[in-house]
């Protein structure tokens, strides 16, 4: 009945809802941190190249597919539609992407992973993913991906689509909030 | 419901030492917690009536395949303004309308905790419900997304959007105030001797529902405001293209949105309750099991939110436990309606208006909630997943459930409102066209979504063509028997029968030992609870 | 009984309702369950959806019956007196452990049904399905062939200025043709908003996000049409991007994939097309090649082209613009 308790409880539970609000933010690096660890919509961090022992007892189809956004003229295409390869053997692609516009724009492609738990075992070195590219008004260029298929690939997976949406990259300059913390950009 | 205008007047006396003002302005500065909570309910009313009628725009375009009435786009702003709506300006301000007027009356308390917030609680709300409708008259419409409001299509909006998550700000701000009213009003200004485990089951449902509101509700604001910067200000929480994701919002979506729906759900658990013991004429079966079941529905409503996207393409792992923890749901549910069953067994029923509308609830309800329990099988959910079984589901817990609490509970409480019996006859009138048109509208769309029609289609194939016929037919009848309700209600404020203190034969509580109509000021000394 | 001009509906209506009651074969218009299964996973999907109905209904029969039983006989008319009693702990505890048990009855199939919908691994062929306002791309992955579908109901009967045809707003210029008995993965993604793949009848539903690919499998046991639509609301025209499968056998399928081949390498580039189809960054005009209809476009091609002193004189296609979205061409390059 007393006031003051009135006041104390009011502090304790507006405290609470700002704790809720603040943990409404805090489910986006979580969110990320589940996904990273589970392998779903990975972080496409750049690895080191490790010596890694080459499983050939395994061979896995890796697929290769690519998008653009509704909004970026370009076109953008795996130059092989798919490779076999060992676990733990290096291996480069090529993509190739065309403006097909009359102007430069910068574009960022954003990987994904079929099945999703996949990303977590495709170790990249070399990625045009890590910083967006600028393409010259009508430029078409080949771009490299090099990685290695981590052994620890869960038996029952045979095939892998890695898979590239470019889009145009927002913001270009300013430092990107609020989107995954890993690096790709 | 009306807190009888020319009663209140009578009532107030000049005790605050300065004059109380009249007129719009006495409604405008109110603290008084039954002027507020019948503030709260003629809102929820009128809202009732708007969102009711868009509801009927979405049917009467859906009576024949083929667009006849409205252009896709504005059926979007239908069904996006009819959810938003029902349910944040209908079901949760009545529930607060209730609180308002019920929690001092059955814990014995002489007003809320903070009368202030209390206002400025109840104020917000009719600026936010004008934001939303705004949005109609604005370039494009209103807000055309669906009331989850999933991004990127939400972000492709024009400025009706924003509208909308402004009006979401404030409506959740809103009910934050109003939670942290009802849980301070009812830890400590609880008469002498009521324990917390002797407290009303409905003060019970609404404390626990309070806290789910804090803890939710400012998620929701959160995912709408990382929305809002999406839309304005270069952020990119849910853009892939600067590293978010779209499928993260419905994850924080959800999280507020899993615990809503038992937000929405909890006081009529309550209402019914207390309904139940009372024209049964004998007490409530399996108390203690009333509130462990609804506290542990509350806390299991945390780890269930994902079972709403079992589509988007989750790990094996995590479909798996979210299909658990829903069908776990089912056992505390299960006890409820056993315990209601248990209180009506070997009772002395009599079936007036509010016992029709609860026994309804039950039924209706159950059969909502076997459709969840349909919904919870992970493999079956995708089949089922957006399309009108889904519609059918959640309408059963929706309006079978809540929306018949709410209306058994205003006719249950009526008369201490008021003073005046309703009418009767009028009452039951009202309750079979409702009950009826209910199951004509809903229960056919199980049979549309089974056969695979989904959900936010403004047209059709045509072999869903009979239902949604028949859909359109019940859901006219639903919406106008409506009005007779609006017409008990003005009528008991007018006039009629006056009511006892007692007003019903088996009723226990604190409230009933107030005059009807109840007084201004009730409880100003404290009564003590044996 | 009044016969007014209502009558008709009230008929439909009475029929519709007898019709709930006696079965759904009587009245082929009022489906009333989940649709034929054509494959392994929508029969585990169908027969568990039946449990569950059956386990849900002896419920109801058991709890209601003892309510309705409840209601007739402890009415305060019927001179029934209110006995005291609130609770027994016996009867709370049975009641919590029972409904428990039925669940874990319920939940084992289920688990394992989950199990085989998520095994996508070692798939027949794998076709990428790309959803975009308000239609649906197929890329069969290994073939090189790249097509749009989109609704073919001519807008007349939408605006019911025709009658409707049998297969209204479920018939598209394109279905995605597939061979029976083999198992196909679809990798999903959009390239505006998010979409949802969804064939009832061979029980395969999965979003499909903008940039991210997300996977699902289906095998068809028969051959067939099999119609879906979009499930997962996209904007104004949601109810319009209908989903055709068309299941044949593995010869009709050879035969169709040889065509659609020689029919993708048809010659390539107009720069006019290329920038409706792809807009100029920045400008007010976006990108159309996600928005417009392979027909709509051709239609502003030559449009374009006939004004403006372009006086060209020819037509556009509507299966060249297809040939020129991007990628199209790549498939096409890929295919001679």
């Amino acid at each position: 009945m007393d006031k003051a308790d009135n006041r104390i409880l009011l502090k304790k539970l507006v405290v609470v809802t700002v704790g809720m609000f603040g943990f409404g933010f805090a489910m986006v690096p979580f969110y990320y941190k589940i996904c990273e660890v589970t392998g779903i919509n990975s972080g496409d961090a750049q690895v080191l190249a490790r010596n890694t022992q080459v499983d050939t007892r395994r061979t896995i189809t890796l697929e290769f597919d690519a998008n653009v956004d509704a909004h970026l003229p370009w076109r953008f295409r795996p130059l092989q539609r798919s490779i076999r390869l060992h676990p733990g053997e290096m291996v480069q692609v090529l993509y190739e992407v065309e403006n097909l516009s009359d102007r430069d724009i910068t574009g960022q492609a954003i990987p994904s992973y079929g099945p999703q738990l996949a990303g977590r075992y495709v170790k990249k070195i070399e990625c045009f993913c890590f910083t967006g590219q600028t393409l010259k008004a009508g430029e078409k260029k080949q771009m490299p991906v090099m990685m290695v298929m981590d052994p620890a690939l869960p038996n029952d997976v045979h095939t892998v689509t890695l898979s590239y949406t470019f889009f145009v990259q927002p913001d270009s300059g300013k430092a990107a909030q609020g989107g995954r913390p890993a690096a790709n950009g | 419901m009306a807190h009888d205008a020319t009663h209140a007047h009578d009532a107030i006396p000049a005790h605050d030492g300065h004059g109380q003002p009249g007129g719009i302005m006495r409604w405008l500065t109110t603290t008084n917690h039954k002027d507020i909570g019948s503030l709260y309910l003629w809102f929820a009313g009128t809202m009732f009536l708007v969102a009711g009628s868009f509801a009927l725009v979405i049917r009467a375009e859906l009576f024949q395949p083929g667009l006849q009435v409205v252009h896709p786009d504005f059926f979007n702003q239908m069904t996006t303004l009819h959810g938003l709506i029902m349910v944040f300006g209908v079901i949760m301000p009545a529930w607060a309308g209730f609180a308002n007027w019920q929690i001092p009356l059955m814990i014995g308390a002489p007003d809320m905790a903070f009368p202030r917030m209390n206002n400025w609680g109840f104020w917000l709300l009719p600026v936010a419900g004008f934001l939303l409708l705004l949005g109609l008259f604005m370039p494009g419409g209103a807000a055309a997304g669906g009331w989850t409001m999933y991004p990127p299509l939400f972000v492709q909006g024009g400025i009706s959007y924003d509208l909308t998550i402004f009006a979401i700000h404030i409506l959740g701000a809103s009910s934050i105030m109003g939670s942290i009213n009802i849980i301070t009003t009812v830890l400590n200004m609880r008469a002498p001797g009521m324990t917390l485990m002797k407290m009303p089951l409905f003060v019970w449902t609404w404390l626990i529902t309070a806290y789910l509101l804090i803890a939710t509700v400012p998620v929701l604001a959160g995912a709408v405001t990382m929305l809002l910067t999406d839309r304005h200000f270069d952020t990119h929480f849910f853009n892939p293209a600067g590293g978010g994701d779209p499928v993260m919002f419905q994850h924080i979506f959800w999280f507020f949105g899993h615990p809503e729906v038992y937000i929405l759900i909890l006081p009529a658990f309550g209402v019914v309750s207390q309904i139940i013991p009372t024209f049964a004429r004998k007490p409530l079966f399996g108390y203690a099991s009333m509130v462990y079941a609804t506290a542990s529905i509350a806390i299991l409503s945390f780890i269930v939110w994902a079972h709403h996207m079992f589509t988007v393409g989750m790990p094996a792992a995590a479909q798996l436990f979210f299909m658990y923890s829903t069908m776990l749901i089912a056992v505390p549910t299960g006890v409820k309606v056993f315990n209601w069953v248990a209180t009506m067994w070997k009772g002395s029923m009599t079936f007036e208006t509010p016992m029709l509308f609860a026994i309804a609830f039950v039924c209706l309800f159950t059969i909502g909630g076997f459709s969840g329990l349909v919904c919870a099988m992970t493999p079956v959910d995708i089949q089922i997943h957006d399309t009108y079984y889904v519609v059918a589901h959640f309408h059963y817990v929706l309006v079978s459930g809540a929306l018949f609490a709410i209306i058994a509970g205003v006719y249950y409480w009526l008369p201490k409102w008021t003073g005046h019996m309703y009418d009767e006859k009028l009452g039951k009138l009202h309750f079979w066209l409702s009950v009826i048109s209910m199951n004509v509208t809903f229960f056919p769309m199980h049979f549309l979504g089974l056969a695979g029609m989904p959900r936010r289609y403004a047209d059709y194939a045509l072999q869903f063509a009979e239902f949604n016929m028949i859909a359109s037919i019940g859901a006219f009848i639903f919406g106008f028997s409506q009005l007779i309700f609006l017409a008990v209600i003005i009528k008991a404020i007018r006039g009629g029968r006056k009511a006892s203190d007692q007003v019903w034969e088996g009723a226990q509580g604190l409230e009933w030992t107030v005059p009807s109509p109840a007084p201004y000021h009730t409880f100003e000394t404290a009564p003590v609870v044996k | 009984m009044k016969r007014g001009a209502l009558r008709p509906l009230l008929g439909k209506t009475l029929a519709a309702l007898s019709g709930t009651m006696i079965s759904g074969a009587v009245w082929a218009g009022y489906q009333l369950n989940l649709r034929e299964p054509q494959s392994a996973l929508a029969r585990d999907v169908y027969n568990m959806h039946t449990l569950v109905n059956l386990v849900c209904l002896a419920i109801f029969v058991v709890v209601f019956g003892a309510m309705f039983f409840s209601i007739w006989k402890h009415r305060k008319s019927a001179g029934h007196q209110a006995e005291h009693f609130h609770e027994n702990t016996t009867v709370e505890v049975i009641w919590t452990v029972i409904p428990f048990l039925i669940l874990i009855g319920m939940a084992y199939p289920a688990t394992r049904t989950v199990l085989a919908m998520k095994d996508t691994s070692n798939p027949d062929m794998t076709i990428k399905v790309t959803g975009y306002q308000w239609k649906w791309e197929y890329d069969y992955l290994k073939d090189g062939v790249k097509f749009m579908s989109t609704l073919a109901t001519p807008r007349a009967q939408i605006e019911n200025r025709a009658d409707k045809g049998a297969e209204y707003l479920l018939e598209v210029d394109n279905p995605l043709v597939v061979p029976v008995g083999k198992k196909v993965r679809v990798l999903l993604t959009a390239g505006d908003v998010i979409h949802s793949w969804w064939i009832p009848e061979l029980a395969v539903k999965q979003d499909a996000i903008p940039g991210f690919i997300r996977d699902a499998w289906f095998k068809s046991e028969t051959t067939g049409t099999f119609r879906g639509q979009c499930v997962e609301l996209c904007g104004k025209d949601h109810a319009f991007m209908p989903i055709v499968v068309k299941v044949v056998s593995q010869a009709e399928y050879d035969a169709w994939l040889a065509s659609r081949k020689q029919g993708a390498a048809s010659p390539s580039s107009a720069p006019l097309s290329r920038a409706v189809l792809n807009g100029r960054p920045g400008a007010a005009v976006a990108a159309f090649g996600g928005q417009l209809s392979d027909a709509d476009i051709a239609a502003a091609v030559a449009f374009q082209r006939n004004s403006r002193d372009n006086k060209v004189g020819d037509m556009a296609q509507p299966e060249r613009v297809a040939s020129l979205k991007p990628g199209a061409e790549a498939a096409a390059r890929a295919a001679r």
